[in-house]
């Protein structure tokens, strides 16, 4: 016993080893197969199962799309094609709507012949949007994105070129003005003179600006109303404005939850908890009827604005929520080190706390943003002709009465490309982010 | 006061030509007490600070000693009494306190460096925002005393890459880019492997052989003795004895202190 004891409490190692290869996992298609699909009666019986229900379901579906009619006027001339090339009642889709009234589905009751402005509006936004997701873009771009908003505006409503650059003038000066105040007064209080500054103008000087400076320059495109609006241009219309809009909001309103100020405090919390308390589909109501009985009589506040405003307040409560998760995950060491250094709140904000918390954000931020998308459809309630809404619309027409799936299928496809996007730049941007801060 | 050759955490001797007390006040705290809700954390604490003076301060854990320096720069705030640091007083006025931490340089037990900038930002975010600095100055500033700190070569890398000792530096040297008068440590080496303590510890006696006025919270009585002119010994929220490092050390009065001793010196 004492023998053994010696020999394994008294050790020297002589050569330091070397390192070695892992060994080399047994790989191959089969032995996958037999892993994960057959090992044990249970498994077996579930695969075969699973495999039946998947074959039903493809019996069914891949013949309909691939007899699928894509040229026709109406329901029944689809059907007549359908009959000559697949015999009387084959399984086929009648794609053929959404060719027929494609113009439709994406422009809405936009005049025809003016199609070509809300396209450029697409493109002048896919180009101002690349600098914002894509930063290795060189930044004067930047410049472009902030002032494309108006451009698009005024190519999607058309009117005199003035209202949105009155409207950017109000904006430039209320910066103008914040940047001044903010030298003598604190920046909350600058905030607060920037906003004064902007409405006035808005209120008192951009009126009389466009009038006198479209009779002496009288730069205009033909206005064309909201209620012309549909379709997937007005999903798009509003989801990306109040994207855009919420993400701001939705900070300053966490902000203002985290914030040591009483009132400031107060309204961030009654904001956030009474706006998701109620369910949208109320807001959009309220939008549409209510806010006409609560404004001045003879003002005729768009409608699209009035749900893009809401659409934009409702996400801004739920972002509120999720930043404000990710300000509460950031170890109390950061704000002390910013502290410490001098920085005063709001550097410490944009420089250390929001740069972490946002990114710790992103997942939470894009499932935002993609369940808005989603949301727009819910204005078909309130009248506004939406790709839902427009698919009632044409089943209404004689020619078409009785599409469903085609329609939906369509319409499904486009909104899922949409929030797939966005999730798969999200999941970028996290590999992006982590692989630099690590 | 004297060199004591034991315990010494260094092998170099140290060049006290510059540290200098002088009688100018650096930080003057009267009658400041503090409570957390009900909770009498610091009581009746007097302490002046002259400048140029080397000050550790131990202490049981849950004395108050991180408390009492987070006062000093207002990350903590006092209820009664007056600090008064480089004749600014501590009041709610946030100018005023923005001032003073601009002024006084703080190293956290667990550095507190931002990982989403690198180590160079780390060191410049601060002189180019507070002080206005240039950012090409600022680099250079940056760069200098990452080099004093002997890193100058993780400059663009992130925190996260660097080990515990040398992210302490970096700490270390993000304050010293502000230029400050008056350097707060808390616990500055509890956090790290045995092993990366020396080299912070080198980092601040150099900082100390510069005539920096320091107010140190830490457990390392060997940096005690060969660096500091004097010991606070802080219980229960209150100061229970200071002294010369060779008097605290050799002969304590209160029966805490020498428990205290007793116990972190007396294997
Ligand atoms: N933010 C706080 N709120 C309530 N109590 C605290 C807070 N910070 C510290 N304390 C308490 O104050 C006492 C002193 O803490 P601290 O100054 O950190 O002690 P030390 O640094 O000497 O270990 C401890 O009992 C601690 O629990
Ligand atoms: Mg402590």
């Amino acid at each position: 016993m004492s023998d053994t004891h010696a020999q394994t409490a008294r050790f020297v190692r002589e050569s330091m080893l070397p390192e070695r290869e892992p060994p080399l996992a047994e790989v191959g298609a089969v032995k996958w197969v037999r892993e994960n699909l057959f090992s044990g009666w249970l498994n077996i019986l579930l695969t075969v199962v699973s495999a039946v229900v998947i074959g039903w379901i493809l019996l069914h579906i891949v013949p309909w799309f691939w007899n699928s009619v894509w040229k026709a006027g109406s329901l029944s001339q689809c059907r007549e094609i359908r009959d000559e090339a697949f015999g009387p009642g084959a399984s086929s889709a009648c794609f053929a709507v959404i060719t027929d009234r494609w113009h439709q589905l994406v422009f809405g009751f936009y005049p025809q012949t003016l199609y070509w402005r809300p396209v450029t509006a697409l493109i002048v936004f896919l180009i101002a949007a690349s600098p914002v997701l894509f930063p290795r873009l060189p930044r004067q771009a930047l410049w472009f994105s902030a002032i494309s908003p108006f451009i698009m505006f005024w190519l999607l409503w058309g009117g005199s070129v003035w209202a949105p650059l009155s409207v950017l003038l109000g904006i430039v000066l209320a910066y103008v003005a914040f940047r001044i105040a903010s030298r003598f007064v604190s920046p909350v209080l600058a905030m607060l003179a920037g906003v004064a500054v902007a409405v006035l103008c808005w209120g008192l000087l951009a009126g009389p600006l466009t009038t006198d400076m479209s009779r002496i320059l009288p730069i205009r495109l033909r206005a064309v109303g909201s209620d012309d609006f549909g379709g997937f241009m007005l999903s798009f219309i509003i989801g990306v404005s109040a994207i855009i809009l919420s993400l701001p909001l939705g900070i300053l309103l966490a902000l203002g939850r985290q914030s040591d100020l009483f009132f400031i405090n107060k309204v961030s919390v009654a904001f956030i908890e009474l706006i998701r308390g109620v369910p949208l589909i109320v807001w959009l109501f309220t939008a549409s009827l209510l806010l006409n009985y609560f404004l001045p009589p003879g003002t005729n506040f768009d409608l699209m604005l009035r749900v893009i405003i809401m659409v934009t307040l409702f996400s801004a409560a739920y972002i509120a929520e999720v930043v404000r998760g990710g300000l509460a995950a950031l170890p109390k060491g950061q704000y002390e080190g910013a502290d410490s250094l001098g920085l005063d709140y709001w550097q410490s904000m944009r420089l250390i706390i929001l740069p972490q918390a946002l990114k710790i954000s992103i997942p939470g931020i894009v499932n935002t943003f993609i369940g808005l998308f989603k949301d727009t459809t819910l204005v078909v309630f309130i009248g506004l002709l939406d790709p839902i809404g427009l698919s009632n619309a044409i089943r209404a027409s004689t020619d078409w009465n009785g599409v469903y799936f085609e329609l939906f299928v369509f319409i499904g496809l486009m909104f899922f490309i949409c929030c797939f996007s966005m999730s798969r730049y999200s999941i970028a941007l996290e590999k992006k982010l982590q692989r630099e801060h690590r | 006061m004297s060199d004591v050759a034991h315990e010494m955490q260094t092998s170099r001797a140290i060049d006290r030509s510059q540290m200098q007390v002088s009688d100018e006040v650096a930080i003057q705290i009267t009658d400041m007490n503090k409570w957390f809700g009900q909770f009498h954390v610091l009581r009746d604490i007097d302490l002046t600070v002259y400048r140029g003076e080397r000050i550790v301060i131990c202490g049981p854990s849950g004395s108050g000693k991180s408390t009492l320096i987070r006062c000093i720069n207002h990350l903590e705030e006092h209820q009664a009494g007056r600090i008064v640091v480089d004749g600014i007083e501590l009041s709610n006025d946030l100018k005023n306190i923005d001032k003073i931490r601009s002024e006084v340089g703080m190293c956290f037990q667990h550095f507190n460096l931002f990982p989403h900038l690198t180590i160079l930002e780390n060191c410049t975010l601060a002189p180019i925002w507070v002080r206005k600095v240039p950012k090409r100055e600022a680099e250079e500033t940056a760069m200098h005393y990452l080099t004093k700190v002997k890193i100058p070569d993780q400059a663009n890398k992130y925190p996260g890459q660097l080990s515990g000792g040398q992210q302490q530096r970096v700490a270390i040297a993000r304050s010293l880019c502000m230029r400050p008068r008056i350097m707060l440590f808390d616990e500055p080496t509890s956090a790290l492997d045995p092993e990366m303590i020396k080299e912070v510890l080198d980092t601040m006696i150099e900082l100390a052989e510069e005539g920096m006025t320091m107010l140190c919270v830490t457990h390392e009585m060997g940096f005690a003795r060969q660096v500091a002119n004097r010991v606070i010994f802080m219980d229960q929220g209150q100061i229970v004895e200071q002294n010369e490092p060779e008097e605290f050390f050799g002969n304590p009065q209160s029966e805490r202190t020498k428990l205290f001793l007793s116990q972190i010196l007396g294997h």
